[in-house]
């Protein structure tokens, strides 16, 4: 047992520090820092930057032009991305479709999709949730009727997280309504720009127009722009989903936002009260294992032992954490954080913290409900 | 970074984990405990015939020279069984104390000893409140509270404030003119004393910054410790998950409802962060620089504490009345887990210090 990291991931660490520090505009970084919302066009130019250096298709091998990062490795970028400033990866492209493209798309399809993916000239969303399927995902009712070389598409996607931005969505639509829940299912791509799509904005207690209902109206879908076999979906959506939990602890991110929480702390005074410090300290070593236990997850993975239900643990705790880091933010500064969308009042760093913490209560309902998780836990690790 | 253990470690931990299957059922852990001693001196020399007394000693008193690792994983492998005997106190903390602050003489003289089993020597440092153990001419006098197996020490390694102020390490023979034991036994079936000393002639055995080995030694029990209780919760999560399959109630296993899944999941959750700390607190436990390993191994006994709390409270309570009997080995693990919260430092302890030397470093 040795939890030091081998001198080439030292090495490697270093070397994306100095890339993040050299590369990222200081504009963004500003944003990032101070949990300012990004814009789309924010997103798009970080990834192109890391496209003109090859490090535009992240977690990606080197057959589909990505750098084939071992598990370790692609932690460590993440991990010095957050660090630095960068913003986060426009995951619905990369992380998300793309492993479902690489693994069940036709050559075509791959072809077609995946280098607009790396170059972020296509952004895209994600059409699973509806008001009637959420944690029951495969109750979903969206019905895609086949029509000669189309697919004929009814039905409402929602939460569709920056579907405002996007160019294409990928859908969980129902094929066979008499096949039981999840045997019905297609995975299709669909051209936002197709007649018959709208998207409304659903904004949300902060404010913040993040996500969106997406209403698909008789919309016409290409039948080669299904993934894999009719009613077979459902195979490709899991396996989307297990994609989705790479990096899911935010080990990154939550480092990052304790440095800021402290030094606000430190700004207001709030270190000299031991009930404040120890509530820092609580959350600092609850990090501090997760780290570890993050670690442990990626080893068992790096030794391609599968890859399993753990990413729950992480699911839940890095949650937690970031959770509980926005919350205590909010109330270092106390009377500070309620001012409602204003920069101009109070400390500067005051001025997202209430809507910071209001936003972040996502996180333990997006990706699988923290219950979901545990439901997974207790009955795939547990055996109940 | 690589989480397993290579090929030795792994023998070691089989072959301490069939010793405790083995050797140490639930009936004889019971008559065990029952004994006017309260611990065996037949396992105490099997365990030395497994050379697993000797692994905290170096090969030049007879050892075998491993480490914290090493150490991490008997102790965990003892979990299970709940040994009474002083392993903690005796092979762990005093070889550790010993080859920090003793002359070549004094480890020729003690360590061979504990590797083979012959001696029992504990290490005597909390001070009953009001009654500091204080050094005179040589003498000690004082009273030392809860010391773990100080009535079987035949060497307390005993802390002493000196007229000069400073601390010193002193070693009596138990059985000297001025040494009253009262031996009794804690909440977990092992045994404490409290040792009143009372102008009692003792060997000085530093050369100075006695406390600041003692916290050394101490540390490296600590995460011994944190290995142990990890060992009890696995076995009591294991155990409570087995009952949850089995014990019916409105027609099914209790198992299949979901608000004791989700507190299985809790449990478990629990239980990795605490393993995750354990291994961190055995890579840091001997790091020199005090303030960076006092902040990890706080970090680590927050962690460890809260599970102990945690998973104890809630396997109880899972297991219903069952939950409550002296008779399944469930209450027993309840009982180590509470007790390993308390012993080193609670959690809250841990937490202000976590605190404090963060804010320092």
């Amino acid at each position: 047992m040795d939890l030091n990291f081998s001198p080439e991931d030292t090495a490697f660490r270093e070397q994306v520090r100095r890339f993040v520090s050299e590369n990222l505009p200081e504009s963004i970084r500003h944003k990032v820092m101070n949990g300012i919302h990004l814009e789309r066009e924010e997103h798009v130019r970080w990834q192109r930057i890391l496209h003109a250096h090859g490090w535009g298709g992240v977690g990606w091998p080197k057959e589909f032009g990505g750098p084939g990062w071992s598990p370790t490795e692609l932690y460590i970028f993440e991990e010095e991305c957050a660090r630095g400033g960068a913003p986060r990866l426009i995951s619905f492209g990369l992380k998300m479709i793309a492993p479902v493209l690489m693994t069940f798309g036709n050559a075509a399809q791959q072809q077609r999709f995946l280098p607009k993916i790396m170059a972020a000239e296509e952004w895209w969303c994600q059409g699973y949730s509806e008001p009637g399927a959420g944690s029951d995902l495969a109750s979903l009712k969206t019905r895609a009727v086949r029509d000669g070389y189309h697919y004929i598409v009814n039905g409402q996607k929602t939460w569709t997280t920056l579907g405002q931005y996007a160019d294409w969505i990928f859908c969980l639509v129902r094929t066979d309504p008499e096949a039981k829940k999840q045997s019905g299912i297609s995975f299709l791509l669909i051209d936002m720009k197709t007649p018959g799509v709208t998207v409304r904005p659903i904004i949300t207690l902060d404010g913040a127009h993040e996500v969106n209902e997406v209403w698909l109206e008789d919309v016409k879908v290409p039948v080669e722009n299904r993934i894999g076999e009719e009613n077979r979906g459902w195979t490709y959506a899991k396996f989307l989903l297990g994609h989705e939990r790479t990096n899911i602890a935010g080990i990154g991110i939550a480092k990052r936002e304790l440095v800021r929480l402290k030094s606000i702390a430190e700004a207001e005074g709030r270190l000299d009260d031991p009930l404040f410090a120890a509530r820092i300290a609580q959350v600092e070593i609850d990090l501090m294992a997760l780290e570890i236990t993050n670690l442990r997850v990626l080893s068992a993975e790096g030794a391609k032992k599968a890859p399993g239900p753990e990413a729950s643990i992480l699911k839940i705790k890095g949650t937690e954490i970031q959770q509980a880091i926005a919350e205590l933010m909010m109330q270092a500064v106390g009377a500070y954080a309620l001012p409602f969308r204003q920069t101009d009042v109070g400390p500067d760093y005051a001025a997202n913290l209430g809507t910071g913490y209001c936003n972040l209560r996502k996180l333990s309902i997006f990706g699988g409900s923290n219950e979901i998780q545990k439901n997974i836990i207790s009955q795939m690790i547990m055996g109940l | 970074m690589n989480f397993d253990y290579n090929e030795d470690q792994r023998a070691l931990a089989d072959t301490v984990q069939r010793f405790v299957a083995r050797e140490y059922s639930f009936e004889k852990r019971r008559a065990i405990r029952a004994s006017n001693a309260g611990w065996s001196r037949e396992v105490w020399q099997a365990l030395a015939d497994l050379g697993v007394l000797a692994i905290n000693i170096d090969e030049d008193y007879g050892g075998l020279g491993y480490g914290p690792q090493e150490t991490g994983l008997v102790m965990n492998a003892f979990g299970a069984g709940l040994l009474l005997e002083p392993y903690l106190a005796t092979a762990v903390i005093a070889p550790a104390l010993i080859r920090r602050t003793a002359s070549a003489d004094f480890q020729e003289q003690w360590l061979p000893a504990i590797a083979s089993g012959e001696s029992i020597v504990v290490l005597a440092h909390a001070d009953a409140r009001g009654e500091p153990v204080t050094e005179l001419g040589g003498n000690l006098t004082g009273r030392k509270a809860v010391v773990a197996h100080g009535g079987c020490a035949d060497l307390l390694l005993v802390s002493a404030r000196m007229p000069s102020g400073d601390a010193g390490l002193f070693g009596i023979n138990a059985g000297s003119e001025g040494v009253a034991v009262r031996d009794y036994p804690t909440l977990d079936g092992q045994r404490a004393a409290d040792i009143v000393l009372d102008n009692t002639p003792a060997v000085r055995i530093d050369a100075g910054g006695a406390l600041d080995h003692i916290d050394a030694a101490l540390d490296i029990g600590l995460a011994a410790l944190c290995a142990e209780a990890v060992g009890i919760m696995q076995a009591t999560v294991a155990a409570t998950t087995e009952y949850l399959k089995t014990r019916q109630q409105f027609g099914q296993p209790i198992g299949r409802f979901q608000a004791l899944q989700h507190r299985m999941a809790d449990m478990l959750l629990h239980q990795e962060q605490a393993r995750s700390m354990s291994y961190l607190a055995a890579m840091h436990c001997t790091s020199q620089d005090k303030t960076a390993r006092q902040r990890t191994l706080s970090a680590a006994k927050v962690t460890v504490g809260q599970a102990c709390r945690f998973i104890a409270q809630n396997a109880v309570q899972l297991h219903g009345g069952m939950g409550m009997t002296d008779e399944l080995m469930l209450s027993h693990w309840f009982k180590r887990l509470t007790t390993i919260e308390m012993s080193f430092g609670d959690t809250d302890s841990h937490l202000a210090r976590f605190a404090r030397l963060s804010r320092a470093a």
